[in-house]
């Protein structure tokens, strides 16, 4: 493996980066494993309290939720998730590369994982700005042409989750290229190999999670009511 | 009466090196990652943070004297709003597990840090910003809102820094979420050989449960915020009845934290009363097991409960029927603790030192609480009693007369431990009657009050009402003068008191066997832990001081 | 402490193999969430497409995250995490649903203006 970082076969704590306050590489590494999932629960309350006032008010008003899903492009959403689920899979193989002390593979798929989020997020950002052309935007400017007038006061309802379940997706994106920039320049330096791998296997997690939250989000908003090809 | 804690024999010895005096400078303290600087920063800051609060308490005793109010409605909107926005997120939430917890839950189980030590920095930082928002809020004006932020007054209507105000309580909220975080895995992965979890400190295991909440409940709470923040700004929003939301909505999402927060503010307070209990009743608390059941049953049972504070606000009668029946059966593990901890008196060999008077103020006043709270889970009573003083008296029972209670019996169980000094005893018996005198004078004509039909957050009362407004408020006074005097004596001692040894308490616990101060790593090798928890026999013969 | 020999161990490393086949899986997944909607099944359009996004989550969690290799105490935290979440879901939905069991109490589902489906 020529691109494999030389690792010592019995690595010393200083090469584990183990912390003084941990008996051993293994407690460090099970204490941030069990960190990050904790964290990550509290991330699944604090998306969930908004698909709570989801599942509300499309309850309360099914037929106004259906009626925003002509302003939703669904190819696009398919798309963008299917580019979202790509970024997934580089991660996975990122993890995977840092696992087999492989830096040139490591740094291949972490790119490849940014330039799949960030695509994500351009389009996204293309989608906004049509919203905003459209006059979708809720409060004094929305205006949609072709809904219903009995649905102008509802479907701002949706509007309003859309940007801010969406928008809330997009920060944590944000922050997940900003943690995956921190990875690459950290991977150049060899900061990772088979025997210290922890910080790309909790970004990963953290990836897979926004990937999760997207994975229910494009269902539950672009595709309330039918559409066709 | 002898006195009945050791002092080392005095000799003009060095300080040895401890965690205070290791190193100095701001810069040590302001970047430090050991959790027992983390946590004196924070003892520091939530005081200040209770000082502002208690300082809007004494306006509003102030201002309830007379049946008109001296200051308008709109101030005194403002004032109550910001004490209940200081005093639940800024001093009650963070209180014990940011202080006594940080100092102590690692060396309880044997462990040189938390697990994460610069996050617990980092949720100090964040505590720090979270108040200046609060105090710049204070120093504009306040907020109107009721520290609740109902929609659609907080969304729409209101015309104070409700933005500021829910910035400051997120911030917060993340200093919250991440020491319960901290918590929770520290006690899963770092503890010492042969600390199995039922030989852990019942402190340990309320916290421990205090965590679970803390990070099930907050992101909720965080995420209620912003979605009124964000309809502020927007001039409308999913809690707008013109598009159709609903307010109730809101209530739902805000009260599905605030109501296991209150559990946040009370297991490491019921955590203290066990450690202080069996170290003056000189004997293992009865029922460990079930304490320690009882903090984990609390942590799950309160996320079930959250309707019975919107019993008459429009909520569907058959989900208020749910949790009411639900909210009977939170009072029990609450109960199994109370009856535990007299039970642990019981053939004991009680004395009478100042944190122990502390505890059986605290049994008897959050009894008082916990009772009265029956009476609001129960719909009928509460169709009277919603938005009355007695809602106010019922939460300052427990808040008080529990929490800042066991607060104070906690600080002065352990200040010998964090400073190596020994405060004054008969300063501190005299604080711990006058606040107890004080606090029952403030609250008890409360429930009187809101038994005849005074309502809370109401600017003006009819005037027959006077009279019992006049004597919670003399008793305020009573209570807010003797709140400051531990601050004093404390402070007095870290300087001057006499040098406390590591176990002037003769307690049992792997805290009490390092020096006083400990050192930066708290053990210089991780201990073996080979018996139970408690291990307590008959007092041994003391020295007399 | 820094020069003792200490033994390790790693996460378990995924083959390729799964890991291609779970993304494959995803995709196929959205795409066929995407056609379903192009049918009208009434009420279990929802229900086919949170059973298709619940798959792929777990497919995601599961293998991506490696919960499968994981100790019991990550699955507990998984799936305590979800039963929070459910409680917070359920019994707020519940006060909606219930509040017409009473007289007139869902003014929305009586105002035709307000567009419902009853």
């Amino acid at each position: 493996m020529p691109d494999a970082i030389a690792e010592a076969p019995h690595p010393t704590d200083e090469e584990l980066h183990v912390k003084h306050h941990f008996a051993t590489a293994d407690q460090q590494m099970d204490a941030d494993t069990l960190g990050m999932w904790t964290f990550l629960i509290t991330e699944v309350l604090f998306f969930g309290g908004m698909f709570a006032a989801y599942a509300v008010y499309r309850e309360m008003y099914p037929l106004a939720f259906a009626a925003t899903s002509e302003f939703m492009n669904v190819k696009i959403g398919a798309a963008n998730t299917a580019v979202l689920i790509c970024s997934s899979l580089t991660m996975a193989m990122a993890v995977r590369a840092a696992q087999l002390s492989r830096k040139k593979d490591l740094i291949k798929y972490l790119y490849g994982t940014l330039a799949f989020g960030s695509t994500f997020l351009i389009v996204k950002a293309f989608e906004y700005h049509a919203k905003y052309v459209e006059h979708l935007i809720p409060g004094p400017t929305f205006h949609p042409d072709n809904l219903a007038p009995q649905f102008q006061h509802n479907a701002q309802i949706l509007f309003f989750l859309y940007f801010c379940m969406t928008g809330m997706h997009a920060v944590h994106m944000i922050v997940g290229v900003g943690l995956l920039t921190f990875l690459v320049i950290n991977s150049y330096r060899n900061q990772y190999n088979s025997n210290y791998y922890t910080p790309v296997e909790m970004i990963g997690l953290y990836w897979h999670f926004v990937d999760i939250v997207w994975i229910f989000l494009f269902p539950l908003l672009y595709l309330i009511g039918h559409w066709h090809w | 009466m002898a006195t009945t804690y050791q002092t080392t024999p005095e000799a003009a010895a060095e300080e040895p090196v401890n965690y205070l005096n290791v190193e100095h400078g701001w810069k040590s303290w302001l970047f430090t990652t050991d959790h027992k600087r983390i946590a004196m920063l924070y003892v520091f800051s939530i005081t200040l943070m209770f000082l502002i609060g208690g300082s809007f308490a004494m306006l509003i005793r102030l201002h309830l004297t007379q049946p008109q109010g001296l200051f308008p409605p709109e101030v005194y909107n403002r004032l109550f709003t910001m004490h209940g926005v200081v005093m639940v997120f800024f001093f009650l939430v963070p209180s014990i597990p940011a202080t006594l917890g940080n100092f102590l839950l690692p060396m309880m189980i044997g462990a040189k840090d938390l697990a994460f030590p610069r996050v617990n920095l980092l949720s100090w930082y964040l505590y720090i910003i979270g108040a200046i928002f609060a105090v710049f809020v204070v120093a504009r004006g306040g907020v109107d809102t009721g520290w609740t932020f109902y929609a659609p007054y907080s969304t729409t209507y209101s015309n104070s820094y409700v933005l500021s105000a829910a910035m400051g309580v997120f911030v917060a909220g993340f200093s919250s979420i991440l020491t319960g975080l901290n918590f929770i895995v520290t006690v899963h992965k770092m503890r010492a050989p042969g600390m199995s979890w039922m030989r852990m400190p019942l402190f340990v295991w309320a916290h421990y449960a205090t965590g679970l909440i803390q990070i099930l409940g907050t992101p909720v709470v965080a995420i209620a915020l912003v979605l009124v923040g964000v309809e502020k700004v927007m001039h409308v929003g999913i809690f707008d009845p013109n598009v159709g939301g609903d307010p109730i909505l809101f209530q739902h999402i805000f009260w599905f934290y605030s109501h296991p927060a209150v559990y946040i503010m009370i297991l490491p307070g019921m955590g203290v009363i066990s450690e202080v209990i069996a170290c003056f009743a000189r004997k293992r608390p009865f029922g460990y097991e079930f304490i320690a059941a009882s903090s984990m049953a609390i942590a799950i049972l309160s996320f079930l409960v959250w309707g019975h504070h919107m019993f008459i606000t429009g909520q569907s009668v058959y989900t208020g029927i749910v949790f009411s029946f639900l909210s009977f059966f939170v009072a029990v593990p609450s109960a199994v603790k109370v009856f535990n901890w007299t039970a642990t008196m019981y053939k004991g060999s009680v004395t009478f030192e100042s944190p122990m008077l502390y505890a059986f103020a605290f049994i008897g006043l959050f009894t008082i609480g916990g009772l009265t709270g029956l009476f609001l889970s129960t719909m009928a009573t509460d169709v009277a009693l919603h938005g009355t003083y007695f809602v106010v008296a019922h939460f300052h029972f427990v808040m008080v007369g529990g929490m800042v209670v066991a607060f104070l019996a906690g600080i002065h169980f352990w200040w010998p431990k964090m400073t190596g000094r020994m405060y004054s005893e008969p300063w501190a018996r005299f604080a711990a009657l006058m606040i107890f005198v004080g606090f029952n004078l403030t609250f008890l004509p409360q429930f009187v009050l809101g038994y005849l039909g005074m309502p809370r957050r109401y600017a003006a009362y009819p005037p027959e009402f006077q009279v019992l407004n006049v004597l919670s408020t003399a008793g305020a006074s009573v209570l807010g003068f003797s709140l400051l005097i531990p601050i004093v004596y404390l402070i007095y001692a870290w300087k001057y008191g006499p040098k406390a040894g590591n176990n002037p308490w003769q307690a049992k616990g792997l805290e009490w066997e390092i020096q006083s101060p400990p050192t930066t790593f708290n053990f210089d090798e991780t201990p073996t832990v080979t018996e139970e928890a408690y291990n307590y026999g008959p007092l041994e013969e003391k020295q007399v001081a | 402490m820094s020069s003792e020999v200490k033994e390790h161990h790693h996460t378990h490393i995924p083959e390729v193999g799964t890991l291609v086949k779970v993304f494959v899986a995803l995709i196929v997944g959205t795409a066929i969430t995407a056609e379903v909607a192009t049918f009208d099944l009434g009420e279990w359009n929802v229900v086919v497409a949170l059973a298709i996004a619940c798959t792929k989550a777990t497919l995601v969690a599961w293998i991506f995250m490696g919960v499968r290799y994981t100790s019991q105490l990550t699955k507990l935290f998984c799936v305590a995490g979800l039963v929070f979440l459910s409680i917070l879901l359920l019994i707020t939905f519940s006060d909606y649903s219930s509040r017409s069991w009473t007289h007139h109490a869902k003014p929305w589902a009586t105002n035709p203006s307000l567009g419902t489906s009853k």
